[in-house]
């Protein structure tokens, strides 16, 4: 074995080194392996386990006041704690048009930047710098923007409302869903841009051979080729502005009354809870919160799964 | 062609360019909505940054002056506690569904951790209050950082998914090939060749996090003072921001002027460094 | 017969209820060359992933049968010690991208957890780079990332990496098909080199390549294996019709 040739003592030494503790079966490894695997399963398992333990919990904690208000609580128009009636109508609407309204006010805008960046300039610095300029909008905290809109916002829709001549501190419906349509926009942008700019090109062509116009091709060809993907896009943005809390908690004017106007004050189901569950006192009451809460998280799931559905679909299309 | 059909065409035509001039407008809106604002931000903000904004506590109503020094202690605790525990968690689920791509576990989890995303903050925070708060008696800072770091995970595992998915199956087959562990040859081959993206994703979570306040009201909650007990309420920057930025007082105001600069600042360049050396770490196959 | 290393018993493979490979009985010699060939889809690779169990990666493959390496059954053995001791070189290059040259020609022993000292570590990278001929091109980039090499040398690269570990059998799937005429060339001029010291399995799509380095040849179709005899008798006289089509290009 040891030879006078170049490298045959290298090869002695390195035969040496590789046949001694290599044909050892290493217990130690093998079983530090089965313990890597394992804790990398079990991980899985215990973010499942969060999930579910969430919605247990949610459960439990609001049980007292799911016996106590029954089914009546989602049409219940009085929120009165100290009489300990508790309905939640009032926010209910206060969400639906939040979010609403928010989404609504968004969405040309969204699409309009989407198809400005997707469709007409898909590539090239100037659009990256405009890409990332809207996305900066996502960096924001929900606090920043609830206190940004509270000195800008907030005094221009009071000079508004005062025109219409209504009585108000500007504080309301209305402001809050104005800051928060502006912080849908940069989720919906990026969706709807991606999905935009992945239309396959032979669509395209095919319109522009016959002749239409650009807008045309974007109206009759891109726009409704999409379309699972663009609602995917407003679906989650929807979700999101359910569970949006800070801003809104800063700029909806925290009133329990049922609103009559989007310039009323009142309470969504999310600022409901950051306004009030600290000072809750009495197990009904801090109960029927968690109860909100329980409904914002199944009807939240609710929309991210039946968003991620289609986007699933959408992709499988591509 | 005859004048209708040339008509119809100027028609379009000029539609087209109306559009056009529509999608601008709308675009110039968005992009110019977010300069606005941060513009705002900085300029009311910048006026308030001194030296004494990082190093004196708030002082009561009435005394200008003050700082947020317990708030920036207590944001640090805060997001590194929660680090520590979601980043080696979200690295193993992200493991987890890179490994098994394609079978019904790995939807199952997939699907668990995009519900997780979208769990409004608040609800977080009230099951937090029921796990952590109630049974310590207290509110504390660990309660606040389990809070956060659970709204850590999902941008963590997702990024974590997304960068082992695109290492080449090759590369691990060659490290299997040579008799290493599935445990040597993730830790040794799979995790250094995607660390770029890794990392992006922690920034990520830390970004996402920084901000939150929802979470904190029923747990973290709120500290006047500086501390550095993980058992007891820490301030935090956001929520200083909310607490001090609703009240009627122009010096809490003016506080929450510098806490905003701050923290819109932190995560502006916790984004720029993701952007930045996602592309210089990116790893050639 | 006489000096074999690698014997196989009725071996099947399957993925899921797909059966890729029919009853396959062969005996492989040791320090020779042996050759698998056979149309696209006849379970050459296949079977060569059987030898170092990197078929059963795959969730849905299963194996029935004997592989004995030196009359041990490969089933029997530990799976990570058996691929230290069965080497393998992949179609497409794969040096991994964090590591440098020389902690590429080492990566065997590093991701063993088997600890070298620094004399030692340069020893077996010498050597390991010199038996590729790769050693005057890299010895003064040693520490330059793996990838900074051309597709050939990082082939060769792979194969050091191999070499290093000293195995006792070297699988190779295809390696120069992903290569260049001048690259390929090279390899198989080391190939060539390397028999005498190792027992090296290839799978190849090109016929020539086969006849140029190895001894003995295997002919594989449809997940039979339909001839196995010296290398020259198989392509100047083949046994089977399948055989002979395939050589002379009626199909694969």
């Amino acid at each position: 074995m040891v030879k006078g040739e170049p490298g045959g003592r290298s090869l002695f030494i390195s035969k040496c080194i590789v046949s001694l503790p290599e044909f050892e079966m290493s217990n130690s490894k093998v079983i530090k392996n089965k313990i890597f695997l394992k804790s990398i399963n079990g991980s899985a398992i215990f973010v499942m386990l969060l999930l579910v333990g969430f919605f247990l919990t949610l459960l439990y904690a609001a049980w007292p006041a799911l016996r106590a208000n029954g089914f009546s609580f989602l049409w219940g128009k009085t929120w009165d704690p100290v009489r300990d009636n508790y309905g939640m109508l009032p926010f209910l609407i206060g969400t639906l048009i939040t979010s609403f309204l928010a989404l609504f006010i968004s969405a040309p805008f969204a699409i309009g930047a989407a198809l400005f960046l997707g469709e007409y300039y898909p590539h090239g610095t100037v659009s990256n710098i405009l890409r990332n300029i809207i996305e900066l909008l996502a960096a924001i905290p929900s606090v920043v923007y609830g206190f940004w809109g509270l000195f800008v916002i907030v005094p221009y829709v009071q000079t508004f409302e005062h025109k219409l001549n209504i009585p108000s501190s500007g504080l309301g419906i209305f402001s809050a869903s104005l800051v928060l349509s502006i912080m849908l926009i940069p989720y919906s942008v990026s969706l709807i841009r991606q999905v935009i700019s992945m239309t396959p090109i032979q669509l395209k062509e095919a319109a522009y051979a016959l002749g239409c116009t650009r807008t045309e091709v974007i109206m009759k060809v891109i726009l409704p080729s999409n379309l699972s993907g663009i609602s995917a896009g407003f679906l989650l943005s929807l979700g999101r502005a359910l569970g949006e809390t800070m801003a809104v908690t800063i700029l909806i004017g925290n009133s329990p009354k049922l609103p009559n106007s989007i310039f009323s004050a009142s309470n969504t189901m999310a600022s409901l809870i950051a306004n009030e569950f600290n000072e809750a006192v009495g197990s009904t009451y801090t109960a029927s919160l968690v109860e909100i809460g329980l409904l914002l998280f199944i009807v939240t799931t609710i929309i991210n799964l039946l968003g991620r559905m289609i986007i699933k679909k959408v992709s499988v299309k591509l | 062609m005859t004048t209708v059909e040339i008509a119809g065409i100027k028609r379009r035509r000029a539609k087209d360019n109306v559009f056009r001039y529509i999608v601008y407008a709308l675009t110039f809106c968005c992009v110019a909505v977010s300069l606005i604002i941060l513009f705002y931000i900085f300029q009311k903000g910048i006026t308030c940054v001194n030296w004494d904004l990082f190093t004196k506590l708030p002082k009561p109503v009435g005394e200008s002056g003050g700082g947020v020094l317990n708030a920036i202690v207590g944001s640090l605790m805060l997001v590194s506690v929660a680090a520590v525990i979601a980043i080696p968690l979200g690295i193993s689920v992200g493991i987890f569904l890179a490994d098994n791509r394609g079978k019904a576990k790995a939807d199952r989890v997939s699907i668990a951790v995009d519900v997780l995303q979208g769990v409004p903050s608040i609800v977080v925070g009230m099951v937090i209050y029921v796990w952590v708060v109630k049974p310590l008696g207290i509110f504390s800072a660990l309660s606040g950082s389990v809070a956060l770091a659970i709204m850590m995970l999902p941008p963590i595992i997702k990024n974590t998914e997304e960068t082992l998915v695109l290492i080449p199956n090759t590369l691990k087959e060659a490290s299997l090939a040579l008799g290493a562990s599935d445990f040597r040859t993730t830790m040794r081959i799979l995790l250094p060749t995607g660390i770029g993206g890794i990392f992006s994703g922690a920034m990520l979570g830390i970004a996402r996090i920084a901000g939150e306040v929802a979470p904190l009201l029923f747990t973290a909650f709120g500290n006047p003072y500086l501390s550095f007990n993980l058992f007891k309420p820490v301030q935090s920057i956001p929520l200083i921001i909310f607490n001090y930025g609703t009240s009627p007082y122009d010096d809490w105001r003016r506080i929450a002027w510098g806490g905003s600069v701050i923290l819109v600042g932190f995560i502006l360049i916790l984004n720029f460094i993701v952007k930045f050396f996602e592309s210089r770490w990116k790893v050639q196959f | 017969m006489e000096g074999t290393i690698l014997r196989t018993e009725n071996l099947c493979a399957f993925f899921g209820t797909n059966q890729i490979l029919k009853n396959i009985n062969i005996d492989i010699p040791e320090k020779k060359v042996t050759a698998f060939m056979g149309p696209s889809g006849c379970g050459k690779t296949t079977f060569l992933r059987c030898i170092n169990r990197m078929h059963e990666l795959n969730p849905d493959a299963r194996a029935e049968g004997k592989i004995r390496l030196h009359y041990e059954d490969v089933y029997q053995m530990d799976a990570m010690t058996l691929r230290r001791r069965v080497g393998m070189v992949f179609q497409r290059p794969n040096p991994f991208p964090t590591m440098s040259i020389e902690e590429n020609v080492v990566a065997g022993f590093t991701l063993n957890g088997l600890k070298l000292k620094s004399k030692e570590k340069n020893e077996i990278v010498e050597d390991a780079l010199k038996k590729v001929a790769l050693w005057d091109e890299v010895k003064d980039k040693l520490g330059k990332r793996a990838t900074s090499l051309s597709g050939g040398q990082q082939q060769r690269l792979c194969l050091a990496r191999t070499v290093a570990m000293k195995p006792e059998v070297i699988l190779l799937d295809e390696p120069t098909s992903a290569l260049d005429p001048l690259s390929t060339a090279k390899i198989e001029d080391l190939l060539y080199e390397l028999k005498g010291n190792y027992t090296l399995v290839i799978v190849t799509h090109n016929m020539q390549q086969a006849a140029r380095i190895s001894d003995m040849t295997a002919f594989f179709y449809l997940g039979e294996l339909l001839e196995y005899d010296d290398t020259k008798k198989v392509f100047t006289n083949p046994k089977n019709e399948k055989t002979q089509n395939y050589i002379t290009g009626r199909f694969g």
